[in-house]
């Protein structure tokens, strides 16, 4: 079954390589033509081989892949006309970048003058139209990664697939390369689907963004999305910094309820993850939306703390204080009168609100 | 141009900065000097010197004018229309006479290279000359043996005068001097070497192209499997190298001779007939298949180890970018193995091209190597002078051959790993 509105659809899929573990499980996903999709996840949470099954080097051991409605599990990956760039680009070091862009247009058997003309468009979008005769190891790392960039694109494929492109580059290159990429698929609209383990580039680039853990997708949704509102406590965890409170559901009342932690506070969050009276949840909660001696009346949570660790970063003074059981708690505070006063091993008072907390599983 | 010039650059003490860092350099390139010294000695006494005194012994002609200093004065002066004079058969008698028996027997053998019957004349001479108490010497020597009468045995002479000779390059591509020292070819049936040459090329190449057709897949396979599956079929790659390589080749014989293992086989289950079994061993098919066998980890090893350097993303790219597999081996792939095939073939050639002991035993007569020629003048009939005249023949066309592969390949592209 496939619907019409949906480009690529991951129908029940599974994988496993050695017929014990699943590396993949029953994955669903359905992505809409010129969405710009990452897949996230830490390392072995089988992002890399989602990625391989579409591209056709890996076989689904269950389940059914359609592109644009075709089910292409039998489809050899040469058949696929999807473009990819590669960890650590797979550049042809035997050919110049022309040769190397030309390369997908002449297995195409297109004529010579068609082939010029595409290679030097592709290399002007993206800003090497000078370097097409060099040897790809005479580039630098960033340039690589544009030539590569090119020859997913030059073919003029239905979807372009990239395998953490960016993790051979330094950090400036990195986010300067994410504008870049991000600029030329809202230019060209063409369908991405991106895997990257690194948070920032994934909020920085993505339409939405798959969370993957232990072979299933944890929460897709749009960046804003899976910051503000994580379903459960991996993506709370694995997406931006985090507070985790850890306690029992005291009681349920509509959509918020109170956690008891550890200690014995009971702290007002939000009904997201949890079930009865009794379940262990953990309450999520970013460092950010957390007040540190706020004179205002309106927050549903108030505890007071100990100060046991100032670090200076300039903006804002990450404060790492002890709360409700937790020593790791995080408060941001903002480099202002605030924030000077504060000294290690004072006592001072945290509030937030209940709608900023969330009650998720135990994680 | 510009008008202050730029003077060396000083450090903080006013020494030239070049000065100074070879200053400092010094420690250094002693030290490495220091590091390689022993190896150095070891290789100029056990390796330079030797092949350098055993090439020189290819052009070298000087141990006869040591034994017939006069003779050769006076030769100098004849003019080679009628017999020598009786001043150059005197002296020549007295050398003869007074000469050591040792250095006689020794100046003749070279002298047989020029006119087979040198030796057994002047072996008769030596002996009988003792009655001749004095001159005119022509006539009795004549009489002792009429070959003193012999114009081709004075010409013969003529070759040997200079110090140095060409003779054992000519002899070692079938040529040689006439006694006019003009290049002639051999006598037919004494054509022997450059059918020899012809033959180990053949062979060498032959031997390189199997090891290639045999050696690329494996190599591919140990470079794409698994670990713990390549490791098992390093080992079986490198077991015959474990084994003695005469063991090797005598298993061969057991193998391939008419009543071996392999007719056996193919007559067993009626392959071939009883009456047809196939003449595999002591031939040329001999040579070819054991050194194929022996010479195939060479090919192996350095294609293992370019081929393990090629990330397996660019086959997959190039399918990801529409080629066919076939394609994407053909332009991808084997492009960038090349380096391993070059170091392969250069050292599977190298190797074969002198090969000696596996022609030897499994050859017979059609499968015998210029290495086997070699090894005969070494140890059977002692023509050093040839020997090293083939071996600097084998150095230089590996020169030749190297210096032509690396304009047409460049020996850069050549890796090991």
């Amino acid at each position: 079954m496939t619907t019409s509105e949906s480009f690529v659809k991951f129908d029940t899929v599974d994988k496993s390589y050695d017929g014990e573990v699943l590396v993949v499980k029953d994955l669903n996903l359905d992505i809409p033509k010129g969405e710009f999709l990452t897949m996230l996840g830490p390392s072995g949470s089988g992002k890399t081989t989602t990625l391989m099954m579409l591209a056709g080097f890996e076989t689904p051991t269950g389940g059914e892949i359609y592109l644009e409605g075709e089910a292409i599990n039998i489809i050899p990956p040469n058949k696929r006309g999807i473009g990819m760039v590669f960890q650590n680009y797979a550049l042809f070091p035997h050919l110049t970048v022309n040769e190397n862009l030309a390369f997908p247009l002449e297995v195409r058997k297109l004529n010579k003058s068609d082939v010029q003309d595409k290679v030097k468009k592709a290399l002007d979008m993206v800003e090497l139209g000078e370097f097409g005769n060099r040897m790809p190891l005479q580039l630098s790392g960033g340039q690589q990664q544009r030539v590569a960039l090119a020859r997913a694109l030059v073919f003029e494929p239905r979807l372009v697939l990239m395998d953490e492109p960016l993790g051979a580059l330094d950090k400036k290159l990195r986010e300067q390369m994410q504008y870049e990429i991000k600029h030329i698929h809202e230019r060209i609209g063409i369908t991405v689907v991106y895997v990257t383990h690194d948070q920032s580039e994934a909020l920085t680039m993505s339409n939405r963004i798959a969370v993957f853990n232990d072979g299933k997708v944890q929460q897709i949704s749009s960046p804003t999305i899976l910051y503000e509102k994580p379903e459960n406590a991996f993506v709370a965890n694995f997406i931006g910094e985090n507070n985790q409170l850890k306690g029992k559901v005291k009681s349920i009342n509509g959509k918020n309820c109170v956690v008891t932690t550890d200690n014995g506070d009971d702290v007002t969050s939000l009904k997201i993850n949890v079930n009865s009276v009794g379940d262990s949840s953990t309450v999520s909660l970013r460092p950010e939306r957390v007040e540190i001696n706020s004179s205002e009346g309106n927050f549903e949570n108030s505890f007071n703390a100990t100060v046991k660790e100032l670090i200076y970063l300039g903006d804002h003074i990450r404060t790492r204080v002890e709360v409700c059981g937790n020593d790791q708690f995080i408060v941001k505070v903002p480099n202002s009168y605030k924030g000077a006063n504060l000294k290690e091993g004072t006592s001072v008072k945290l509030s937030w609100k209940a709608s900023d907390s969330r009650a998720l599983d135990l994680g | 141009m510009n008008e202050t010039t730029v003077g060396p650059i000083l450090t903080s003490d006013g020494i030239p900065l070049k000065v100074s860092l070879q200053k400092s350099e010094r420690k250094n390139k002693i030290r490495a000097f220091l590091l390689v010294v022993p190896l150095l000695f070891f290789i100029l006494f056990t390796f330079l010197i030797p092949i350098g005194d055993m090439l020189l012994r290819s052009v070298d002609d000087s141990y006869i004018n040591t034994v017939f200093p006069k003779t050769f004065e006076e030769y100098k002066k004849w003019d080679k229309q009628d017999l020598p004079s009786e001043e150059l058969y005197k002296t020549m008698f007295f050398e003869i006479k007074e000469g050591s028996g040792y250095s006689i027997g020794k100046a003749t053998t070279r002298m047989n290279y020029a006119k087979s019957g040198w030796k057994s004349l002047l072996k008769k001479s030596k002996r009988k000359f003792k009655k001749i108490e004095d001159g005119p010497y022509k006539e009795q020597m004549i009489v002792i043996d009429k070959r003193w009468a012999d114009m081709e045995y004075w010409k013969a002479i003529g070759v040997m005068v200079d110090p140095t000779t060409a003779g054992y390059y000519l002899n070692a591509i079938d040529l040689k001097y006439n006694a006019d020292k003009e290049i002639i070819r051999q006598k037919e049936n004494r054509r022997i070497y450059i059918k020899t040459w012809i033959k180990t090329f053949k062979v060498s190449v032959l031997v390189m192209f199997f090891c290639l057709i045999l050696g690329y897949p494996i190599s591919y396979l140990l470079a794409t499997l698994p670990l713990k599956y390549s490791n098992l079929l390093m080992i079986c790659v490198l077991l015959p190298f474990w084994t003695s390589l005469l063991v090797r080749t005598v298993a061969w014989m057991v193998m391939l001779q008419q009543k071996g293992v392999f007719n056996n086989l193919l007559v067993m289950s009626h392959i071939i007939a009883d009456e047809n079994r196939f003449q595999l061993m002591y031939n040329q098919t001999a040579t070819i298949i054991v050194m194929t066998q022996i010479l195939l980890p060479f090919m192996v090893l350095p294609l293992y180890s370019v081929m393990k350097t090629i990330s397996p993303n660019y086959m997959r790219a190039a399918l990801n970018l529409g080629a066919s597999p076939l394609h994407a081996f053909y332009k991808v792939y084997m492009p960038n193995s090349i380096p391993g095939v070059s170091a392969g073939c250069m050292l599977v050639f190298i190797l074969a091209i002198g090969y000696y002991i596996t022609p030897e035993l499994v050859g017979g007569k059609d499968g015998q190597m210029i290495g086997n020629w070699i090894a005969y003048h070494l140890k059977t009939t002692l023509n050093w002078g040839l020997c090293a005249a083939l071996g600097a023949i084998l150095l230089g066309v590996l020169t030749v051959l190297y210096w032509v592969y690396n304009k047409l390949v460049g020996i850069e592209n050549i890796k090991l790993g």
